[in-house]
C-alpha cells in the first residue's frame, strides 16, 4: 500500500464507503420506535385524551362538580341526563371524574417532574465529583430509604398538614430520593467511559464535560425511570387524599371520591368504583408508555 | 542535548485498602520511575504483558490521572509538579490520545461532527472553525464528510469509529499523538488501513507517536524505538531492529519467542515463560523478574538492576548484560553498529 497522504482517501472505498441506514437524529429514531410500538401509541392517546379533558373539563362538563341534588342520590350508570350516575350527594359523576382528572394528573406529575429536575441534578453531582459529595448525597438519600414511601408521604403531609401545596411537596419529596440514586448510578458508569476522559484531554472542564457528554446520557434512563413513577405518585396523592391528607372536600379528586363513595359501595357498586378504575387506567398507562420508551430509547437494539 | 519529548522518573502509586484514619494500608506499584526519551517524528513502541502499566503510563503523561512524580519535557519545556515547569494540564495541547475502545469513546448522543468538533470549540473556535476542521479531519482519515458528519457512532463500523476517534484526536492540532491499544480491537484487514493511515497522518501533520500494544508484530512494524515494560518498570529500551533481532533483556527474548512462528517446523512446544506476572503489591525484591527469569542467580533476587547503556542506544535493566555487576556469568550483547547507508 502506498504510504503518500492521498492514501487515505483512496480508503474510503475499503471500510469507510459502506452506509447502513439513513442517518437521523436520536430523537427522531426514539419516536420513529416508538410509533411502531402499538401498546405505546395506545397508552399515549389515552393519557392524552385524558389531560385534553382535564383541562377542557369546565367547558365540556354538563354539570357543575360541586352542586348535588339531594333527590338524584346514587342514581346507576346509565341514567337519563347522568350516564355515570351520581355521588352520594347527587352530584353528576361524570363531571367530577373530568373535574377529579385534573387534581389528580397535577398531582401525579407535577411532584415527579419536580423531583426529576432536584433528583437527576443531585446525582449528577454525586456520581460526577464522586468522594465526599458522593458521600453526602447519597447518605443523605439512604436516611429517606428508610422508611416506605408511603410512610414517609403520610409522616411528611402529616406534619404539615392537609391541603394541596403540602401533599405535593411531601410527594416531591419522597421521589428526590429513588431519583437521585437512578442518576448517581448512571452517571457514575458514564463518567468512567473512555469518552469522559477524551473530553478531558482536549482540556474541557468538569461543568462543560457534565454538560455536553454526561447529562444527555444519563437524563434519557432517569427519565424513562420518573415516567414509571408517574403512576406511583399518583397511587400514593390518591392515598394521601383518601386518607385525609390531601385535597379537601368538596374538590372532586379521584382519591378523595373513592373515599367518600367507599359507603355506598353496597348501594351502587359500579358508580364506587370509577374513580378507582380512572386511577388504574392511568397509572397503567403511564407505566407501559414508561417501558415502551425504554425499549424505544435502547439504541443498540 | 535533550530528546524532543523526554520523560523522567514518571511514578504512580495507587493506594489500595483504607485503615480506620483513611490511611492506606497497602499500594499498587502501577508505574515506578519510567524514564524514555523520543525524537520528533519517531513513533516509539511501548510493549508489555497486561497489568505492566503501559496504559498508566499513558494516562499519567494526559493526566487523566495525576502522576506521584516525574518531568515531561517537550521542546525544551519542562511541564510537571516543580518550580519553573508548567502544570501537566497545560501538556494536553500538545498531546492527545486515542483509546481502545473505539465504542466507549465517542459520546453514543453526539454526532460524528460534535464529537470532533468538541476539543476546538472548547478551545476558543468559533462553531464555523470547529466544523470545518471535523470537515477536514474526516476526509483526512479516509471517511466521506459529507456521508459521515451527520451519523451517530453505533451506525458505524469498529474500524470507522477509531478513524473518528484518530480525527478526534488530531482536532486540537497535538504534536504527539498517544495511541493506547489503538489497533488492538480491529481486526487484521481493519488493522492494516488504519497502521498505514496512522502513517501518513504522522507525515502528514509532523506527528510523533507513543504507540501502546500488547501486539509485538504491530508494534515491530510501526516503531522506530521500543521500549518493555515489566511491572511498572521499564526493562529494556532500543531501537525495534536491534531489540528484536538480539533482545538483551531474558523478558524481551521470552516475548519474542512467544510469537507464533510462521514455519511449522519452527513451532514451539514449551511455553516460553510461566506463570502470571506477580502481584505488583508486592513485587518481587531484587529484579523483579527473577522469579520467573531462567538465568536467575541468587545475586537477582538481592540486587535491583538498573537500566544500563549497553551501547548503540540500547538500554537495558539486568545484571546478566552488563560487566562488573557480580553476575556470574556476564553475556554482553554484541550490537553491531548499523551501516552508515541504512
Amino acid at each position: 500500500m502506498q504510504t503518500t497522504p492521498k492514501s487515505a482517501n483512496a480508503l474510503k472505498a475499503a471500510d469507510g464507503g459502506k452506509i447502513a441506514t439513513k442517518s437521523r437524529g436520536y430523537w427522531a429514531t426514539v419516536w420513529l420506535s416508538l410509533s411502531r410500538d402499538p401498546i405505546s401509541i395506545v397508552c399515549a392517546s389515552i393519557l392524552v385524551l385524558l389531560v385534553l379533558i382535564a383541562i377542557l373539563a369546565p367547558a365540556i362538563a354538563p354539570y357543575s362538580p360541586s352542586q348535588g341534588a339531594m333527590v338524584d342520590r346514587l342514581l346507576p350508570i346509565g341514567s337519563p341526563g347522568h350516564p355515570l350516575g351520581t355521588d352520594e350527594l347527587g352530584r353528576d359523576m361524570l363531571t367530577r371524574l373530568m373535574y377529579g382528572g385534573r387534581m389528580s394528573l397535577l398531582m401525579g406529575i407535577l411532584p415527579v417532574f419536580v423531583a426529576f429536575a432536584i433528583g437527576t441534578s443531585l446525582g449528577l453531582m454525586a456520581g460526577f465529583f464522586g468522594g465526599w459529595v458522593n458521600t453526602l448525597v447519597m447518605r443523605t438519600t439512604d436516611v429517606f430509604f428508610a422508611f416506605p414511601a408511603v410512610l414517609l408521604a403520610i409522616a411528611i403531609s402529616g406534619a404539615l398538614g392537609p391541603g394541596l401545596g403540602n401533599s405535593m411537596f411531601a410527594l416531591t419529596l419522597v421521589f428526590i430520593p429513588p431519583i437521585a440514586r437512578v442518576a448517581e448510578s448512571v452517571t457514575t458508569r458514564v463518567r468512567l467511559l473512555d469518552f469522559v476522559d477524551a473530553a478531558r484531554a482536549s482540556g474541557a472542564n468538569s461543568l462543560t464535560i457534565v454538560r455536553v457528554h454526561v447529562f444527555n446520557n444519563v437524563m434519557g434512563v432517569v427519565f424513562i425511570y420518573a415516567t414509571s413513577l408517574v403512576s406511583v405518585c399518583m397511587i400514593l396523592a390518591a392515598g394521601l387524599s383518601f386518607l385525609g391528607l390531601g385535597v379537601k372536600p368538596p374538590t372532586a379528586e379521584w382519591g378523595l371520591m373513592l373515599n367518600t363513595l367507599r359507603q355506598s359501595i353496597y348501594v351502587q357498586p359500579w358508580v364506587s368504583v370509577l374513580p378507582g378504575f380512572m386511577i388504574f387506567t392511568t397509572s397503567l398507562c403511564f407505566n407501559l408508555l414508561s417501558d415502551g420508551l425504554r425499549g424505544a430509547m435502547d439504541l443498540k437494539r | 542535548m535533550t530528546a524532543f519529548l523526554q520523560v523522567e522518573g514518571l511514578q504512580k502509586y495507587f493506594p489500595i485498602g483504607k485503615n480506620f484514619l483513611g490511611r492506606p494500608t497497602q499500594v499498587v506499584k502501577a508505574v515506578e520511575d519510567v524514564s524514555f526519551a523520543t525524537e520528533r517524528g519517531k513513533t516509539l513502541g511501548i510493549v508489555g504483558e497486561s497489568g505492566c502499566g503501559k496504559s498508566t503510563t499513558a494516562r499519567l503523561l494526559m493526566d487523566l490521572s495525576p502522576p506521584d512524580q516525574g518531568r515531561i519535557t517537550i521542546d525544551g519545556q519542562a511541564y510537571g509538579k516543580g518550580a519553573g515547569r508548567k502544570p501537566i494540564t497545560a501538556l494536553r495541547k500538545r498531546m492527545q490520545m486515542v483509546f481502545q475502545d473505539s465504542y466507549a469513546s465517542l459520546n453514543a448522543r453526539l454526532t460524528i461532527e460534535e464529537s470532533i468538533a468538541f476539543g476546538p470549540k472548547i478551545n476558543g473556535a468559533s462553531d464555523r472553525e470547529a466544523s470545518t476542521k471535523a470537515r477536514d479531519l474526516l476526509d483526512r482519515v479516509g471517511l466521506d464528510p459529507d456521508n459521515f458528519i451527520r451519523r451517530y457512532p453505533h451506525e458505524l463500523s469498529g474500524g470507522q469509529r477509531q478513524r473518528v476517534n484518530i480525527a478526534r484526536a488530531l482536532a486540537i492540532d497535538p504534536e504527539i499523538v498517544i495511541l493506547d491499544e489503538a489497533v488492538s480491537a480491529l481486526d487484521k484487514s481493519v488493522q492494516a488501513q488504519v497502521l498505514n493511515l496512522l502513517a501518513d497522518l504522522k507525515a502528514e501533520f509532523d506527528l510523533t507517536y507513543l504507540f501502546i500494544s500488547h501486539d509485538l508484530n504491530v508494534v515491530q512494524y510501526v516503531s522506530d524505538d521500543v521500549i518493555v515494560m515489566y511491572l511498572g518498570q521499564v526493562v529494556e529500551s532500543g531501537p525495534a531492529q536491534a531489540m528484536y533481532s538480539t533482545p538483551a533483556h531474558p523478558y524481551t527474548a521470552a516475548l519474542l519467542s512467544a510469537l507464533p512462528a510462521l514455519h511449522p517446523k519452527d513451532r514451539k512446544t514449551r511455553a516460553p515463560l510461566e506463570g502470571d506476572p506477580p502481584n505488583p503489591i508486592s513485587p518481587p525484591s531484587g529484579c523483579r523478574f527473577h522469579p520467573r527469569c531462567p538465568f536467575a542467580e541468587p545475586m537477582c533476587a538481592e540486587t535491583v538492576p538498573l537500566l544500563a547503556d549497553i551501547g548503540g542506544g540500547r538500554h537495558v535493566a539486568c545484571h546478566m548484560r552488563v560487566p562488573g555487576s557480580g553476575y556470574p556469568d556476564v553475556r554482553p550483547i554484541v550490537t553491531v553498529a548499523p551501516s552508515p547507508t541504512a
